[in-house]
């Protein structure tokens, strides 16, 4: 029941998207049409899968204080929480690396889909970002983390796919013209942020 | 100034071309710096880094804090990548890239931690956030891959004080609606508030950036023609 609880209040009220603006530059850049904004989509929610309880690992085994105490009694007073960024992002590179060739080899259909748009989610703040909110929260437990990275994905994807289908369906609308494109994308996206505000109340 | 030019292309050079051709601070180079703000902004044009920069918006003194962090960032990192640019073999240039921009960053938020301590607390994961902020990386992949150190230098002075311009424009719209405060002093006398006017708590929230860049996208197009998307 916890899990399924953190799952819903990483999709609806913590919504990467409407609640923190991660990931904005290619939420804005690729919901131009549906299809692309999926397959971008489908990325994300794979790699933050992987990738958030990967690093809550590598933060309890190695990085925070008392981590290495495995090691010895020697290093449990060892404090390497200041390298953590450069090692998360070092993981969420080499992963994104790693998902694309395994990808090209044993699913060349969903590899062709989703080509360009893996080398670009290394680089998308929303990954990162789910590291670093899951070592700010202090989860105890993997598979919180890994529920939690799973949400995250899925409330991107949902975003993504929210303002993909907004945006086809507006591209006909009169918009005065210096508003047109990102313009009123900003603010078709604060409006949903505002809509997306009221499970703020709902406590999980 | 042209005879000068070609005496100097006799000399072979490899590293420093593009600065021993042209003065340090040629029309060109001043326009690096000044076309971001306006014509070229990283923000309402070319959409980049918008990531981090929304959620800091509500008060101006950490807008400012991450300005100035975003602007140390891009510029060393332009400067770094661009001196090593021959030398990253480029299937990898995307992981090579990072590490630098993560090793400045974590350079950046010790700085913070020990001297705007709380500053440092209240941007809390967006000072990490900049390693995968869009405009480091766009700025590297665009322009420090293919320039050298001095003009890239000046690029991501430029690209980040187009982006620090609009994060403090913002904030300042937020912070004086929305709290009737800026930098932490209130501004609005308080005769006004006996009026009944009331602090609108909605800019406090994190929609309204979004709607807020909206609108500035809105008057920057309506001012500049040639922006506007087809």
């Amino acid at each position: 029941m916890e899990l399924v609880n953190l799952f819903v209040k990483s999709v609806f009220i913590e919504n990467m998207i409407f609640a923190y603006f991660l990931g904005m530059c290619s939420y804005l850049a690729v919901s131009k049409t549906v299809k692309t904004a999926v397959g971008l989509g489908a990325a994300v929610i794979f790699v933050l899968a992987i990738t958030v309880p990967l690093n809550y690992l590598i933060d309890n085994y190695l990085l925070r204080e008392g981590a290495l105490k495995w090691l010895g009694p020697q290093f449990a007073q060892m404090d390497l929480s200041f390298i953590s960024y450069i090692l998360f992002i070092a993981v969420i590179a080499s992963m994104v690396q790693l998902v694309e060739m395994v990808v090209e080899k044993f699913a060349p259909a969903l590899y062709g889909a989703l080509g360009i748009f893996l080398p670009l989610i290394a680089v998308n703040c929303a990954i990162l970002g789910g590291s670093l909110f899951m070592q700010q929260k202090d989860f105890s437990t993997i598979s919180e983390a890994s529920v939690y990275g799973l949400g995250s994905g899925v409330g991107w994807f949902l975003a993504i796919l929210a303002i993909a289908s907004i945006r086809e369906k507006i591209s006909y609308s009169n918009i005065p013209a210096p508003l047109k494109g990102l313009g009123i994308t900003f603010i078709l996206t604060g409006l949903m942020a505002i809509a997306f505000m009221s499970f703020m109340g709902i406590k999980l | 100034m042209a005879a000068k030019k070609e005496k100097k292309q006799d000399k072979p050079i490899v590293l420093f071309v593009n600065e021993e051709k042209e003065p340090l601070l040629s029309k060109k180079n001043i326009a690096l710096v000044t076309d971001p703000l306006n014509d070229n902004n990283p923000i309402t044009v070319q959409v980049l880094g918008i990531c981090s920069a929304l959620a800091i918006t509500v008060q101006l003194k950490p807008a400012l804090v991450m300005a100035i962090a975003v602007m140390a960032v891009v510029a060393s990192s332009n400067v770094i990548v661009s001196l090593i640019r021959n030398f990253i073999p480029n299937r990898i240039r995307i992981i090579v890239q990072l590490v630098i921009v993560a090793g400045l960053v974590v350079l950046v938020d010790l700085i913070l931690k020990a001297f705007a301590y709380d500053v440092s607390k209240q941007l809390s994961v967006f000072v990490g956030l900049i390693i995968t902020n869009c405009i480091v990386m766009g700025r590297l992949e665009a322009f420090a891959l293919a320039n050298g150190p001095w003009k890239s230098f000046l690029d991501g002075i430029g690209n980040a004080a187009g982006y620090g311009i609009i994060l403090v424009i913002v904030a300042f719209f937020r912070e004086l609606l929305g709290s009737g405060k800026l930098f932490g002093f209130h501004v609005i006398p308080e005769e006004v508030y006996q009026m009944g006017y009331m602090n609108n708590g909605l800019m406090l929230l994190s929609p309204m950036a979004l709607i807020t860049v909206g609108l500035l996208i809105w008057v920057q197009r309506s001012r500049n023609r040639k922006l506007i998307e087809k």
